[in-house]
């Protein structure tokens, strides 16, 4: 089916987040909505989806005028949503979820889940799912309940499937398989539009590329584009992609970590005896799929896991048992990798979320009483130097862009005097510009004299950031690597081998 | 700065919307570590899970605005009319020949539903056939009188539903309060003033135990404060009871009733009539029951408005009630936060069994003395949004109603139970479509969804 938008406009406000944007989706087509951290691509899908309304300016499926109230009708007119976090009810099987929405009934009202169940095994057929459709979702992995999205979408005939960062939570495994599932869609006449921040993805499935910027169209590229075409077009500027990072100047031994294991609560080791140091002044950065440990690895720094045996020593203090108020207080910056869950505060300001952890003392509260004037001031100056995209310091969190949100926690933990750095994932969902300006942030941190603890799944963040490399593989450290080890030795150990001649 | 920056005036948008990159699973089954990673909240044994459902219930309860809660007022007034014409004698004869005279059925309608409403002002506000100003006024302090415990309640319940908690517990507090303030306004002669002063104080802190003990055992055990709170309700009755109906105890002596003594008079707030009387001696001063502790329940508006908004402490209750997760992570201790706002949220509770027994309720009480003030207040934090000025003001309602309520009955026979009906319907209509669509997992109307992505966390499917 072929998508158009004609000149969509949708304001919040006084804010444009639309501006007048065109944009043609041929049947069959890939079509990569390429842009910054609130340039608007979630909006024009919300749009395209019903969700919002558009100000201004109308959507056409084959030539045809559509008028949406809701996301039903947009679903009844052919139009699927692949969400990053899944709409699904984890407490159902895949079939009752497939059917979530427009349940059949047979005779008497009762539910017809044979009928789902068939449609599930169908689809799973036509594009070779492996899926139970009486499996319980929250029992399936992560790319697996995508494919359950997708299979939801097909069973309502989709011919347009949007598919919003889909990515960002994938292993590179699943994001190559889905990617392979795209073209299959495609061959199959279906169109798809597909947002992302990761270069490389596009280039690999993209047939077309609009380039967003400030809620306007500013031109389309070539697939072909190179990493710097496209993201100066993002952002409207010449942007140098390499970070300045120099060599480092590691002090003594700061952080030890010995023996430390993670027990969950179905007393299950989910990080076992890991051990490893890090000195002043240098980054360590944990690779490995995600949910190898790393989180609760984290976690366990920080105080957050209440089953931990071992010690973790800070210049010579044991961090073991201390109350995660103490260690933030301590100087301890950490970015949680559920940023929305643990890291902020949706319903409060940009400001509050600001001082989310330093409710306890200057510079924000004084005798008990917040000093509202301080907490301003700061969150103006903290919105421009961290370029974060929002009408104002009284902007609910809730309302900003993914990539948006992700920067108030950077800035509220990279804005303080920190002994010591933990960053999860800190660079999942922001664009390209503000990736290299996050890393800039903390090779700014690790040159300050601290020891800075990053995880991230992505090995060209991996090899960007490092100065050491530790890999987890099932709880347990691989080896720790220098960081120019090749990829594909690293690749080897997050699948839990140990390469020839690396000390494990 | 670009065009994005400018500040806005836009209505209130619902937050977390679809489609953003701002949630990853945490991905346990990806690859590798064989256990299901759990929550570390929920895999902690000494800490209770947070209530992210409810604290999502609450936050859309909370969250609407001003402009519901006066729909909720107009609709439940409507609804009320059409009970008030129902029940209606005259309407009833009338619609027995509807057919040949209709135009009497619709005039008895129409009688029965202004004078009903007359009346209900008369009771509340201003009774115009009174002569003088100082009698025809008396229906409005009447109004603040009983408005005066439902404020200090619903304050209490307010500031507690601003942590994520439901202090169901209004009325084990007011009796728990009552005897504690009762016990020193007999048994302890003092100076005048000083001796009511050491009741409120007495009764502030036998709530503040009360609604404590709900979160101590919240915060040991993880038990849910709703049970807690309901199950204390009775035990504060019961306990009560049996002092009242023990000589030596709380019984007034040489009664056999379960009731207690009468307050000493130094420990009786001053009402309106004691202040006139002081400010113009020798002028009519009519008969107020209108009593200090309205004073105090101003006062007490402000604190709970100064706590929420502006100091440290309650920054860190409003993270904990709207997002305990991330209130874990930023170092807060949420089980304490859990019991000093329940120790707070008591003794608030505890002010209004102060008003009642210092000030409007002297001559001795029974177990009874509550008087439905617990949970009425529930209703008035709800009306007001939790918002303390909003609490304070649907306090005053609620006390029109009150007051009003008995006028009618009397003057135009309306049962009282319409009253009732009314401020049920206002709940109803404020509470119910969240709790509704958080129940059956719908999404709100026009704001775009949010929902599971944790893998195991059913919690996390509530919709908003
Ligand atoms: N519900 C809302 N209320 C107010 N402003 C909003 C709302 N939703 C989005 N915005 C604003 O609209 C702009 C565009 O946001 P949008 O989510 O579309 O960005 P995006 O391109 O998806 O960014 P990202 O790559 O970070 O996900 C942002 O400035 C955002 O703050
Ligand atoms: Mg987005």
């Amino acid at each position: 089916m072929k998508l158009e938008l004609r000149g969509v406009t949708k304001k919040f406000g006084s804010l444009v987040a639309n501006d007048r944007i065109t944009l043609t989706v041929e049947s069959g087509e890939i079509h990569c909505l390429l842009g910054e951290n609130g340039a608007g691509k979630s909006t024009l899908m919300n749009v395209l989806y019903g969700l919002y309304q558009a100000d201004e300016g109308e959507i056409l499926l084959d030539g045809v005028v559509q008028h949406f109230s809701g996301p039903r009708d947009a679903i009844n007119a052919g139009i699927g949503m692949v969400h990053q976090h899944f709409m699904l009810i984890p407490v159902f099987t895949v079939a009752e979820n497939v059917m979530l929405g427009h349940e059949q009934t047979t005779f008497g009202g009762r539910l017809d889940l044979d009928a789902s169940r068939a449609k599930v095994r169908e689809i799973s057929a036509r594009f070779g799912f492996e899926i139970d459709p009486d499996a319980v979702i929250e029992d399936l992995p992560v790319g697996v309940q995508q494919r359950v999205e997708i299979i939801k979408a097909l069973s309502r005939d989709a011919k347009v499937l949007v598919f919003d960062e889909p990515t960002a939570v994938l292993t590179p495994q699943e994001t190559d398989e889905l990617m392979a599932i795209m073209r299959q869609l495609k061959a199959n006449g279906t169109s798809i539009v597909f947002i992302t921040h990761k270069l490389r993805e596009v280039r690999e499935v993209a047939d077309r590329i609009t380039v967003i910027r400030l809620g306007a169209v500013v031109g389309e590229a070539s697939p072909s584009a190179s990493n710097t075409e496209l993201a100066s077009m993002m952002v409207g500027r010449a942007i140098d992609l390499t970070i300045a990072k120099g060599p480092e100047l590691p002090g003594d031994v700061s952080l030890i970590v010995t023996s430390l294991s993670v027990i969950d609560s179905r007393a299950q080791y989910v990080v076992k005896n890991v051990s490893f140091e890090v000195r002043a002044g240098e980054i360590l950065v944990i690779a490995g799929v995600q949910g190898n440990g790393q989180t609760e690895l984290t976690e366990a720094i920080l105080g957050l896991q209440s089953r931990v045996e071992g010690s973790i020593t800070l210049n010579g203090e044991e961090l073991v048992g201390r109350p995660v108020g103490g260690m933030l207080d301590a100087g301890v910056g950490f970015i949680p990798e559920d940023r929305t869950e643990d890291g902020l505060v949706a319903e409060f300001t940009i400001a509050e979320n600001l001082m989310l952890d330093r409710s306890m003392g200057a510079p924000f509260v004084r005798w008990g009483t917040l000093q509202l004037g301080t907490l301003d001031e700061f969150a103006e100056a903290t919105l421009i130097e961290f370029d974060i995209r929002a009408q104002g310091i009284t902007t609910r969190v809730g309302t900003l862009s993914g990539g948006n949100q992700q920067k108030v926690v950077l800035a509220r933990e990279l804005s303080r005097d920190l002994r010591l750095f933990v960053a999860a994932q800190p660079t999942r969902g922001l664009d390209v510009g503000s990736i290299e300006f996050v890393h800039t942030r903390i090779v700014q941190a690790r040159d300050s004299g601290i020891p800075v603890v990053v995880v991230s799944t992505e090995l060209d963040e991996v090899v960007a950031l490092a100065d050491r490399i530790a890999v987890m593989y099932r709880g347990g450290i691989v080896g720790i690597v220098p960081a120019n080890t090749p990829r594909d030795v690293l690749g080897l150990m997050m699948a839990g081998e140990i390469p020839e001649g690396v000390a494990a | 700065m670009t065009d994005n920056q400018k500040p806005v005036t836009g209505a209130k948008i619902a937050s977390g919307f679809a489609g953003e990159p701002v949630q990853s699973p945490s991905g346990a089954h990806a690859n590798g570590v064989d256990a299901n990673q759990v929550d570390p909240i929920v895999a902690a044994p000494t800490e209770p899970a947070p209530p992210p459902a409810a604290n999502r219930i609450i936050t859309e309860i909370l969250g609407g605005n001003a402009m519901i809660s006066f729909l909720a007022i107009v609709l439940a007034l409507a609804i009320g009319s059409v009970l008030i014409a129902f029940t209606n004698p005259a309407v009833q004869t009338s619609t027995g020949y509807f057919l040949s005279r209709p135009g009497d059925t619709f005039s008895a309608i129409a009688n029965a539903i202004v004078g009903a409403y007359a009346a209900l002002f008369q009771g509340s506000v201003y009774n115009f056939e009174r002569s003088d100003f100082i009698n025809g006024i008396k229906p409005l302090t009447e109004t603040l009188t009983f408005a005066t415990p439902l404020i200090a309640a619903g304050l209490g319940v307010a500031l507690a539903f601003r942590v994520g908690l439901f202090n169901i517990g209004g009325r084990g507090q007011i009796i728990i309060a009552a005897a504690c303030a009762g016990w020193v306004s007999w048994s302890f002669p003092m100076p005048y003033f000083l001796h009511m002063l050491v009741g409120v104080l007495a009764a502030v802190v036998g709530g503040a135990i009360w609604g404590g003990l709900v979160g101590l055992l919240k915060a040991r055990t993880g038990a849910h404060e709703v049970i807690v709170t309901i199950m204390l309700n009775y035990v504060a009755y019961y306990l009560v009871s049996f002092l009242l109906r023990t000589p030596g105890a709380l019984q007034a002596s040489g009664s056999n009733n379960p009731k207690s003594p009468a307050a000493l008079d130094t420990a009786i707030m001053p009402n309106l009539s004691n202040l006139l009387s002081v400010l113009f001696p020798g002028a009519p001063v009519g008969t107020f029951r209108l009593n200090f502790s309205f004073v105090l329940v101003i006062l007490a508006t402000f604190l709970v408005w100064y706590i929420l908004t502006r100091s440290s402490l309650g920054f860190r209750f409003r993270v904990v009630g709207q997002n305990p997760n991330a209130a874990r992570v930023a170092g807060i201790d949420v089980n304490r936060m859990y019991i000093v706002a329940l120790v707070i949220s008591g003794g608030l509770v505890g002010l209004a069994g102060a008003s009642q027994v210092l000030g409007t309720n002297t001559t001795g009480f029974t177990a009874g003395i509550d008087g439905g003030i617990g949970f009425d207040a529930i209703t008035v934090a709800l009306l007001g949004r939790s918002r303390p000025w909003g609490v304070f003001f649907s306090g005053i309602l609620f006390g029109a109603l009150k007051a009003g309520g008995y006028t009618m009955q009397a003057s135009q026979g309306v049962p009282i139970e319409i009253i009732l009906v009314v401020q049920s319907v206002i709940v109803l209509l404020i509470a119910a479509p969240p709790l509704v669509r958080s129940i059956f997992r719908l999404p709100a109307p026009g704001s775009p969804v949010r929902a599971a992505r944790r893998p195991g966390r059913l919690t996390e499917v509530v919709t908003k």
